[in-house]
């Protein structure tokens, strides 16, 4: 796939934090209306490396490109330079993120949250994107929270919320940094069967997770990684049937 | 009996007083809310050098008597050729001095705000003002509501102090009543109770404002 074509174009990517590396020389292209699951045992580096997608992180080298716009650095090559913050913000605008632990906004009521952005940031009148937000909280099956502040809702609710927040962007890309981690097990499906609509809507998302058998299900890539390398990039099928290292089979086939 | 005679015939002196303490306690806050705001932020932003000298100028100020500083702004800035009434000198020096404590109370409650909604309103392309505007000020104005109350009833009874500079604000007044009546009771008693009255006022802002973060906090 051709740079340029790609949804998310990562090129020779590395973070260290304080002399230790956390990220090793990552590329990676993912393509536009396709779902990733970012998989690997703790500590290996998938959570920074979807926070440096967005620039929450600052790679220590490399360079990330959305939609063929480079984000965090300006310029072509070797002749980069950081954005201004103003850059930085409008870029971060095409993609969204969704947090393990929801981090909504507590002030804003659920219908805020989700129009906070799309109003302030992007500018779109309030009754529109009022509208468009009680559309997709009615996707997620929320339609009578909306007027209701976070604290009231359940874990699975709010991630549903933050889900809603997320696509009330119409981001090119959305992330999800482990978005069923922080749940009780019986709210874990109501928020993967969201997740899995917007899959097969084809939105483009990146989802680190550790719900093996939903990435099995929804990922057309499964990305593996360990040590802060990417191990193995595959089609789901290939990867749990018959994975490439030995690092993937003692991962996928643990006693 | 006499007394309180007295303090109803004296009622436009205590009105006055009471309106001077009203007019400088919320001059004071509508200059040091939104300057002790602009201070934290400086706190919390600024690049060391700057930050490390506004940090030391707020301890300093706060480490002054305030009658102490009412009288270098009364009688000693004339020294350098700054001439004040009392009212405005009263208004300055109490802006100066409930500045400091604000801007280390929204410095601290800059801190409280959860981190991790900030870090969700970088994720959404929220510019750093629209940051402290939309997401960190509102949730301030909710969670520091008790504390700024505080410093408000605090900002009050500072105002008392400024008669010694010859403003004529509440306690002046009830100084000059009961000097002239020779009842020093009745008058010192209606001024704590006008006193009462406005801190009741603040008191039933903040429990406002708690009833707010009941309904969105839990």
């Amino acid at each position: 796939m051709a740079e340029t074509d790609a949804a998310i174009s990562v090129r020779g990517l590395c973070k260290d934090f304080d002399g230790f590396e956390v990220l090793r020389d990552i590329d990676l292209d993912l393509a536009p209306g396709t779902t990733t699951c970012i998989l690997g045992p703790s500590g290996s580096g998938k959570s920074t490396f979807l926070r440096c997608l967005n620039w929450l992180e600052e790679p220590s080298a490399g360079s990330v490109h959305i939609d063929g716009k480079p984000i965090g650095r300006s310029g072509n090559g070797r002749a980069t330079r950081p954005m201004a913050r103003r850059e930085l913000a409008s870029t971060r605008t095409s993609i969204a993120m969704v947090f393990q632990h929801f981090a909504l906004w507590p002030h804003l009521t659920v219908l805020g949250n989700v129009t906070e952005a799309p109003v302030h940031v992007l500018g779109r009148p309030k009754r529109e994107a009022e509208e468009e937000g009680r559309a997709i909280l009615a996707r997620v099956g929320l339609t009578e929270k909306a007027d209701v502040y976070p604290h009231t809702l359940s874990g699975g609710q709010k991630q549903r919320v933050a889900i809603s927040r997320a696509l009330a962007m119409r981001p090119k890309v959305i992330l999800f940094d482990e978005p069923t981690s922080a749940l009780d097990p019986e709210m874990v499906g109501e928020v993967l069967s969201v997740i899995r609509e917007l899959a097969r809507e084809g939105l483009t998302m990146v989802i680190v997770t550790h719900e093996m058998s939903f990435a099995r299900e929804i990922a057309d890539t499964i990305v593996f990684m360990d040590g802060g390398r990417i191990r193995e990039i595959a089609a789901p099928t290939d990867f749990f049937t018959n994975p490439q290292s030995d690092r993937a089979r003692r991962f996928i086939f643990r006693p | 009996m006499n007394g309180l005679l007295v303090v109803w015939e004296s009622r436009d002196v205590f009105l006055w007083g009471a309106a001077n303490t009203l007019s400088l306690v919320l001059g004071c806050l509508l200059l040091s809310i939104p300057i002790g705001i602009l201070g934290a932020v400086v706190l919390t932003e600024a690049p060391d050098p700057l930050r490390r000298l506004f940090a030391e100028a707020v301890d300093l100020l706060r480490c002054v008597p305030f009658l102490l500083l009412a009288y270098v702004v009364y009688y000693g800035l004339p020294e350098l050729g700054l001439r004040l009434d009392p009212w405005w000198a009263g208004l300055m020096s109490l802006t100066v001095y409930t500045t400091a404590y604000l801007a280390e109370i929204f410095r601290a409650a800059f801190r409280a705000v959860a981190p991790d909604n900030i870090e969700a309103a970088h994720a959404f392309g929220l510019s750093r003002s629209l940051i402290y505007r939309r997401i960190i000020l509102p949730q301030v104005a909710i969670t520091a509501a008790p504390v700024i109350g505080n410093q408000v009833i605090t900002t009050i009874r500072d105002s008392a102090l400024l008669m010694i500079i010859t403003v004529q604000e509440l306690t002046f007044a009830a100084n000059f009543v009961s000097a002239n009546h020779f009842t020093p009771f009745a008058p010192f008693a209606a001024a704590v109770g006008l006193y009462l009255l406005m801190s009741f006022v603040v008191e039933a802002g903040v429990r406002r404002m708690e009833r707010v973060r009941k309904g969105r906090y839990g």
